[in-house]
């Protein structure tokens, strides 16, 4: 991901992230800003997962946050085979106005890997130039990560998995793995995602549970 | 401080979306059989019944013949009726959907279109209602979530207006598994909308007895199915009408099919369902550089709008329809239409091409669109 555009997408959810519709020439200037860099306003991500990971529900609590700040979102599996262990991709895409396309995401700004067995299996720095950026679920360093995947882009490695078996007692990477996407690309306010996680867990898992993967997800997204 | 948003603004797949729709509806009667990837539409409609915010009759048969067949009797019987459907399920339930039409049931079937064995997929294409053209219901293609919960609310009066069943299509997995933004109405405006159900004639009604299906022979069975026919075309005007009285509450306009940059386009493609939405954009970008391109969408393809989208598309000098499925043996079902629809109207001068996309799920990508329209795609499949 190029500085650029985290930087528009940043100013642009400040601007205009809980005040959409009051904000309207702020954000069509927002639009401006992103489409200067990429001749797009739209923010595109892949997630790289293994079936059972819950790559889908974590692109679908970053799409719910979007929605409630006022953006437009689209979030679908890669319709692969759906067995536990697959390999599977999650497209999302996040948006200042509607999105129309029905595509997978081809050129994706930045790309997340749920388990580090896929950096060698997957094809997963497709699309990324070396301005672009990659999230990976490991405990290996950045450059580690960069010479198995020969990729001059930002690397950002998070031990998801440690950081929830710390915090949750759970190996849950793909919930935590959002607080580090989401400090990468404010493409949500965290306390969106926050928010938006208790709304869909905490009927399901408990008040203990849910604070404890809120923490999880604070920590990610702490992590310099 | 938490955003105060409008609570009607949603992030739902297709299905989702239209279980919402059904919910806010409320058939009385909903037989089921699950099948990929149609599946959510039920699963998620179980879960309100099960919850308590939805007092259907759910009935769980042994399969999409038994399903449809409960949905004869049920309607039939005069509850509001609907069920749910895709690919080998439609195909198993194809003798029982020339019942239900010819006996003019009103029965709503949201189907998420999805190609049909062998070799076996799971995946979108138009071919399983491509195969159930001819069987007497009105077919209406939604592109995305949000078309997909309106013309689920469309199409419950539209039967009901028609005293045909409906078919409401999106395709399988692109937009039955997409979260996509919608915006749903209000409950108390749906049901308003809707409104109660009085079937003309029951089976219920003891006071006024009645039979449906009966035996016809070579004395009356012909005009039962010119009266059929005849119904038929009547619905494109209710489908007008009630779209328009639709938009009244909802603020969002459906036609026959929707015009997208055509006013002045030299070549216009036309095509059905979430592959339109790609398209729009892959025009955006063609326009930018001075292509005088735009496309129709169609959306109700039974009964089939001929004279409406020949006035569309007379100004075209190039058609390219886009088939989402195969007639084996002969030209795909879109491109027959619009061939047979300018021999009616002995248009001449007009270069129409015929491309098959999407077959099994194959991706339909925005270059390739761009290609097409810059001639760039040998062959007739964009494979």
């Amino acid at each position: 991901m190029n500085p650029g555009i985290i930087g528009s997408f940043k100013d642009c959810s400040r601007i205009c992230g809980q005040s959409f519709f009051l904000w309207f020439p702020a954000l069509a200037l927002c639009g401006i800003m992103i489409g200067m860099k990429y001749h797009k306003d739209i923010l595109e991500v892949i997630f790289y997962a293994r079936g059972g990971q819950g790559a889908k529900s974590a692109a679908e609590i970053l799409a719910q946050s979007a929605l409630k700040e006022g953006k437009f979102v689209q979030s679908f599996p890669s319709f692969g085979p759906e067995r536990s262990g697959a390999p599977t991709k999650t497209y999302l895409r996040i948006s200042n106005r509607e999105i129309r396309t029905h595509e997978p995401v081809v050129d994706p700004d930045i790309a997340v890997v749920l388990d580090e067995t896929l950096l060698e299996s997957e094809p997963v720095t497709q699309g990324l130039d070396k301005n672009e950026a990659i999230i990976v679920n490991t405990e290996m360093t950045a450059q580690e990560v960069k010479n198995i995947l020969r990729f001059d882009g930002k690397v950002y490695p998070t031990a998801a998995n440690r950081i929830s078996m710390d915090i949750v007692g759970q190996p849950r990477p793909n919930t935590v793995i959002l607080g580090k996407l989401v400090q990468v690309t404010e493409m949500v306010k965290l306390e969106s995602v926050l928010e938006e996680f208790r709304n869909i867990f905490e009927a399901k898992v408990g008040k203990e549970i849910t604070d404890k993967n809120i923490a999880a997800i604070e920590k990610a997204y702490d992590l310099i | 401080m938490a955003i105060k948003n409008n609570d009607n603004r949603k992030a739902l797949t297709g299905g989702a979306a239209i279980a919402e729709a059904l919910r806010q509806i409320g058939p009385d009667v909903m037989p089921v059989y699950p099948i990929t990837p149609q599946t959510p539409i039920i699963e998620t409609y179980a879960k309100f019944v099960a919850d308590g915010e939805a007092d259907t009759e759910m009935i769980e048969v042994e399969s999409e013949h038994s399903a449809i067949s409960a949905a004869v009797g049920a309607s039939a019987a005069g509850a509001r009726t609907v069920t749910a459907t895709s690919s080998q399920g439609l195909a198993l339930m194809h003798e029982i959907l020339y019942i239900a039409s010819g006996m003019r049931l009103p029965i709503l079937m949201p189907v998420a279109a999805r190609a049909l064995a062998s070799p076996i997929n799971i995946h979108g294409d138009h071919s399983d209602v491509m195969g159930a053209r001819d069987a007497g219901w009105i077919q209406l293609f939604a592109e995305n979530p949000q078309e997909a919960y309106d013309k689920t609310i469309i199409g419950m009066r539209l039967a009901e207006a028609a005293k045909l069943p409906v078919m409401v299509i999106i395709d399988g997995f692109n937009t039955s598994h997409s979260v996509e933004n919608l915006e749903m109405l209000d409950g108390k405006a749906v049901k308003k909308f809707v409104g109660e159900y009085k079937a003309e004639k029951s089976l219920l009604d003891v006071a006024n007895p009645v039979t449906f299906g009966s035996f016809a022979l070579q004395d009356t069975f012909f005009e039962f199915k010119i009266e059929q026919e005849k119904a038929m075309a009547e619905a494109l005007d209710q489908y007008r009408k009630i779209a328009k009285e639709y938009a009244a509450i909802s603020g969002r306009e459906y036609s026959l099919f929707e015009k997208y940059a055509t006013k002045d386009a030299d070549k216009i493609l036309v095509m059905a369902g979430s592959a339109a939405g790609t398209t729009k954009d892959a025009i955006d970008e063609l326009r930018a550089k001075g292509k005088k391109v735009g496309l129709i969408e169609i959306e109700l393809f039974r009964p089939f709008p001929r004279k409406e989208l020949l006035k569309a598309l007379s100004g075209a000098k190039e058609i390219i329809v886009m088939d989402r499925a195969q007639s084996i043996g002969s030209n795909p079902p879109f491109y027959t239409e619009i061939v047979s629809a300018m021999h009616d109207s002995k248009k001449t001068g007009c270069d129409i091409r015929s491309f098959i996309y999407g077959i099994g799920g194959r991706d339909l990508f925005k270059s390739q669109i761009i290609d097409l329209v810059n001639g760039k795609i040998k062959g007739k499949y964009l494979n």
